[in-house]
């Protein structure tokens, strides 16, 4: 295993500089996530609009990946549908456990980057966390119609 | 490789390409092979269930299973093996005094005091004897360095005080508490103290007696000994108040069917078939720390704290926490700019195993005002060319994402 392969470029970029980090003010969905055996907090927004996600935020707490993984899940779910944000949380938890996944089905190409945690299984968690809250986030939304 | 590190096997491997340096022991400890084998020709030999049968081999599972609570009654020097309690480790033997003890003997308007520095195990447990009771959770205020002034301990205990919780040695700060002075004060207005002996029994020579401690919680598996095994000491006197919480086969004097009897201490708490290989592997785990002797084990562990942290400290960047002087065992510290878990797999990377996270102590983990830290704790095997390599893995991991980050 090669650190270069967990932490590439685009990942750091991502850490550095947060896509979509603070607050919607209003008509948003929001889940508050933990990740109890690191300490990772994650929190993140979403402004739901006839089934689809216009708008995703997110604040929190955490190492490179977990944070980058959320910077990178907020831009890819904008303009999904519900499903269509379902659809890829599976994809992305099969990717990082090192499942053979189509890249071309992300709509957002960084997220590939991500494809070197599976070599790190302590880490798996790490960048799961934000898409793990975006999942709960879905189906609560989902449920509020 | 000091002369101890032979006696583990684990340690002699390959890690990502570089020889393993395991400095994670506060979380668990290696066994060495004079443990392994105890189990191994425990299961291969005398493998029986304890306290009855009239078979040999039953009778040889007794002896092996009482002859591992008397090793740890001389070990803590208890009075009496009916004090040593096996469990499943040091949180299964807090909650029992919490749920037996402290449910039972608490009410409104006493106070539980804790210091914020206490493990998830340590805090919980009195949270929910708090609820239950109606009791109070007050805490020790910590000095800056995370130690603890006994003159502002003792202005907090009074005769509301029906316990104090506290851990002998933080297993983030590894700040040694002054045991011995809280026991007086405690006593002094007939409360009683609970110690979380997780961190101190397996670095230094613990004397249940000279400490005075009503209750000494601990863990086989951090003291070289086997997971799945633990210690519950309690003065007799105080065990004997309090009712057994399982209840089954192997705790019963007399079972009728509307009414039954336990058996006397210490069995009454041990329903069940207890982890009889694991109370042999706990013993030879005694046996092995007495051949080399908790006073050389303690110098030993706090000589490896105070060079880590000298070291550390030099690094630039760096956040060493705890104090300064008399800490055993572990340093815990953070680079600024980088979370303990990215530091964490470039020190994996370099087959240096550390703990990066909370440790179970996220109300400490407030107090030092971080949301994790890395951990690097000591045992006998380790020696001062384990931490040179932490500390070139340290500068290492600065230099990775001072590039990366650019």
């Amino acid at each position: 295993m090669s650190l270069d392969e967990l932490y590439r470029r685009v990942i750091m970029d991502h850490y550095q500089k947060p896509r979509n980090r603070g607050r919607i003010e209003e008509g948003s969905v929001t889940v508050d996530l933990n990740n109890p055996t690191c300490g990772d907090r994650i929190s993140i927004q979403m402004h739901v609009d006839e089934g689809k996600i216009r708008e995703a935020k997110f604040l929190g707490e955490g190492c490179s990946i977990s944070m980058a993984s959320a910077s990178m899940m907020t831009e890819a779910v904008k303009d999904l549908t519900l499903e269509e944000a379902l659809h890829l949380v599976d994809l992305f938890s099969k990717m990082v456990q090192g499942e053979e996944v189509d890249p071309d089905e992300f709509p957002l190409e960084d997220i590939e980057a991500l494809q070197g945690i599976s070599k790190f299984p302590a880490r798996i968690k790490c960048a799961t966390l934000a898409w793990k809250a975006l999942e709960k986030g879905v189906k609560e939304a989902a449920d509020q119609g | 490789m000091n002369r101890y590190a032979k006696d583990f096997p684990i340690l002699n491997q390959v890690v990502n390409g570089h020889p393993l340096v395991y400095l994670d022991s506060s979380a668990t400890s290696q066994k060495p092979i004079q443990v392994i084998e105890a189990v191994e020709e425990y299961y291969k030999k005398d493998n029986s269930n304890v306290h009855r049968g009239v078979h040999t081999l039953g009778t040889r599972a007794t002896e092996d299973y009482e002859g591992a609570r008397e090793k740890v009654r001389r070990f803590i020097h208890a009075a009496s093996p009916k004090e040593i309690i096996f469990t499943r480790g040091t949180t299964s033997a807090i909650n029992l005094v919490a749920i037996s003890y402290a449910r039972t003997h608490l009410s409104e308007g006493d106070e539980i005091l804790l210091s914020p520095s206490e493990h998830h195990s340590n805090l919980i447990p009195w949270q929910q004897v708090a609820k239950v009771t109606g009791a109070r959770l007050k805490y020790f205020p910590l000095e800056p360095d995370g130690t603890l002034d006994p003159a502002k301990a003792e202005v907090m205990i009074t005769e509301r005080t029906k316990l104090v919780a506290i851990a002998q040695v933080s297993n983030v700060l590894g700040t040694i508490f002054p045991l011995k002075e809280l026991a007086r004060m405690v006593h002094r207005h007939d409360g009683i103290l609970m110690v979380d002996g997780a961190q101190s029994v397996p670095h230094m020579k613990v004397d249940v007696q000279d400490l005075d401690c009503d209750f000494l919680a601990f863990s086989g598996h951090k003291m070289l000994g086997p997971t799945g095994i633990g210690v519950l000491y309690g003065k007799e006197r105080l065990l004997e108040q309090m009712e057994p919480v399982e209840f089954g086969g192997e705790m019963i004097d007399h079972v009728d069917l509307y009414e039954s009897t336990w058996k006397e201490l210490p069995w009454k708490f041990e329903g069940g078939t207890p982890v009889i290989a694991g109370a042999v592997g706990l013993g030879a785990a005694i046996d092995y720390l007495e051949e080399i002797g908790m006073a050389e084990v303690e110098r030993h562990d706090r000589r490896l704290a105070a060079y880590a942290l000298e070291r550390l400290e030099q690094v630039e960047g760096l956040e060493v926490y705890g104090p300064r002087e008399d800490r055993i065992g572990l340093v815990t510290f953070n680079i600024r700019g980088i979370h303990p878990h990215d530091v964490a797999t470039v020190l994996d990377s370099e087959g240096i195993a550390v703990r990066a996270g909370h440790h179970c102590c996220q109300p400490l983990m407030r107090w030092l005002d971080v949301s994790a830290t890395a951990r690097a704790s000591f045992h006998i095997y380790n020696d001062e060319d384990d931490i040179d390599r932490l500390v070139k893995a340290v500068q290492k991991a600065k230099e990775f994402f001072g590039d990366v980050l650019g």
